[in-house]
């Protein structure tokens, strides 16, 4: 018998290109992605004719302003006739148009792929966007009986607060740390700290979850231009994607086996860690999914930075800061960057691409390695993992 | 966005008014309203009308609305256990929001939901009282 040939999967990143995070007025959808690729490119230093292939993750324009077909917007804007695909997984839409792009590389449909994620939020009323982003959950099941997102997490809060006797000034400190880093890092939407009685003391959105707690309303994109290990490695890339997995689970939550742990974030890490040929122990810093407070703790025991139940050790004793033993979310995360929902998993692709190149400016984690990014749909419907590694 | 067509809840409207649910032929796991197909493979279910009695599994309390709840805020909603085994999420309501906690007992009540627009359809459905 012929022993199996054990490759590690590498596609490398050859161009990154982040907007402003924010409430940004003056430029619609269309712009604001237009702006992420031409900065991607500019850091490809390639020409748009280059690309073979895009991918584009947007979760609610089709609610919000009606506009849909969003691949071949993607492709429009850069002038190209290519293959172009819009790509949709509520939240983590931005990180499957990632996994996609891989995938046609890996494939041998396309060497150069443009990967995007691209939302517009600041235009609809906050009952709008509540019952837009309502859609990643179980519309009938769960919809219909007036849950809303952060709903669906404080339900998950209050089920991990009573078996584990996670304190809520503890799960304040997430957003405290994310603001942290946020006030590090010039893309972010909040650029300033704040203390765990800010988190205390802000409006109730859904209990124990405070507007602290909960990531904004956002606009932005995210591009990443992705080559074969050949090209990029001849383009002199220094980072690649070593593993990617990608797990679903029941959309309501209800219908889960736990309420305790997100199944589909800990099987999307596992199938990541496991073709990229690393353990936990590996990661030198994780990007992940902090639409609540309560979903990093949920994230950081899915990528096993902490066991089941045990996550809070991490943030008493401040290991999750830039400095520390285990960095989360140096970015600001969902909470402090923002969540502009398809352009997150991209953003945190690009966070783990400055971190790996030395480019993390005042949050830049030392000797760092490897990198994760942990991308959640709705909650918990949809997670994806990705193993970012520097290579020389 | 579009106004919500009547049509889409009315096909739910017998599970609903009667809290119905679904038993596998073959594993006799239950669910709440429509299952396609259960993990077990089956695809034949017959119906059981729950009793409406259930243990509270988690709760919060609701303080920015969806669009068609943004007047009746806050409210509370929970991840109830029914006692025939299915998990449900729905509202509880008729009590004080304290006073819950997870293992309340609580008893199904058939209530009005929202309606879709002003002239639009009332839409109603099962809620939760707790049973102190
Ligand atoms: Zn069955």
């Amino acid at each position: 018998m012929r022993m199996k040939r054990v490759d590690i999967m590498k596609v490398g990143v050859i161009g990154i290109g982040i907007t402003k995070f924010g409430e940004i007025w003056e430029q619609g959808l269309r712009e604001l992605l237009l702006d992420a690729q031409l900065r991607a490119l500019n850091d490809a230093k390639i020409d748009a004719k280059q690309i073979d292939s895009l991918f584009t993750g947007n979760m609610i324009a089709g609610l919000a302003s009606g506009q849909l077909h969003i691949g071949a917007m993607a492709a429009e804007n850069l002038n190209l006739n290519k293959p172009s695909v819009r790509v949709e997984g509520a939240c983590a839409s931005g990180s499957l148009a990632l996994r996609q792009g891989i995938a046609a590389i890996e494939s041998g449909s396309a060497d150069i792929v443009m990967a995007s994620g691209v939302e517009k939020m600041t235009d609809i009323s906050t009952e709008q966007v509540t019952t837009a982003l309502m859609g990643a959950g179980d519309e009938e099941l769960e919809g219909f009986n007036g849950l809303t997102f952060p709903g669906l997490y404080a339900l998950l809060a209050s089920a991990y607060m009573k078996e584990y006797g996670l304190k809520r000034e503890v799960l304040a400190e997430v957003s405290v740390k994310n603001h942290f880093h946020g006030a590090r890092n010039p893309y972010a939407q909040y650029q300033s700290e704040i203390t765990v009685d800010t988190v205390l003391n802000s409006t109730m959105v859904a209990d124990p979850l405070t507007l602290f707690d909960c990531s904004p309303i956002t606009d932005g994109a995210a591009s990443i231009i992705l080559a074969s290990e050949k090209t990029a490695k001849k383009m002199g890339a220094e980072v690649y994607i070593t593993g990617s997995g990608l797990a679903t689970d029941t959309l309501s939550l209800a219908r889960r086996k736990s309420l305790l742990r997100l199944d589909a974030g800990i099987n999307a890490a596992q199938s990541a860690y496991k073709q990229a040929g690393i353990t936990a122990k590996d990661v030198s810093f994780a990007e992940v999914h902090d639409c609540f407070s309560i979903a990093e703790i949920y994230a950081v025991e899915a990528l096993g930075l902490a066991k089941q139940g045990e996550a809070a050790q991490l943030y008493t004793s401040k290991q999750t800061y830039f400095d520390g033993k285990k960095p989360v979310n140096t970015s600001g995360g969902l909470k402090a960057c923002g969540h502009p929902v398809a352009a997150t998993g991209i953003k945190q692709a690009i966070e783990a691409t400055m971190q790996l190149r030395g480019e993390g400016g005042k949050r830049q984690v030392k000797g760092a390695t490897t990198g994760v990014t942990y991308n959640v749909g709705g909650s918990g419907g949809t997670a994806c993992v990705h193993v970012f590694k520097k290579m020389k | 966005m579009f106004r919500e067509s009547p049509i889409i809840r009315w096909r739910n409207y017998s599970d609903r008014y009667k809290l119905r649910g679904y038993k596998c032929t073959k594993c006799s796991a239950t669910y709440f309203e429509y299952k396609g197909m259960c993990p077990c493979g089956n695809l034949d279910f017959t119906e059981i009308d729950f009793s409406g009695r259930g243990k509270i599994a988690a709760f919060t309390q609701i303080h920015g609305g969806p669009e068609a709840f943004e007047n009746k805020t806050p409210y509370c909603v929970a991840v109830i256990d029914l006692v025939e085994g299915a998990r449900i999420e729905a509202q509880v309501m008729d009590c004080k929001y304290e006073d819950l906690k997870i293992g309340t007992e609580v008893e199904a009540v058939f209530r009005k939901f929202y309606s879709s627009g002003e002239k639009g359809v009332i839409h109603y459905g099962t809620k939760f009282v707790p049973k102190f």
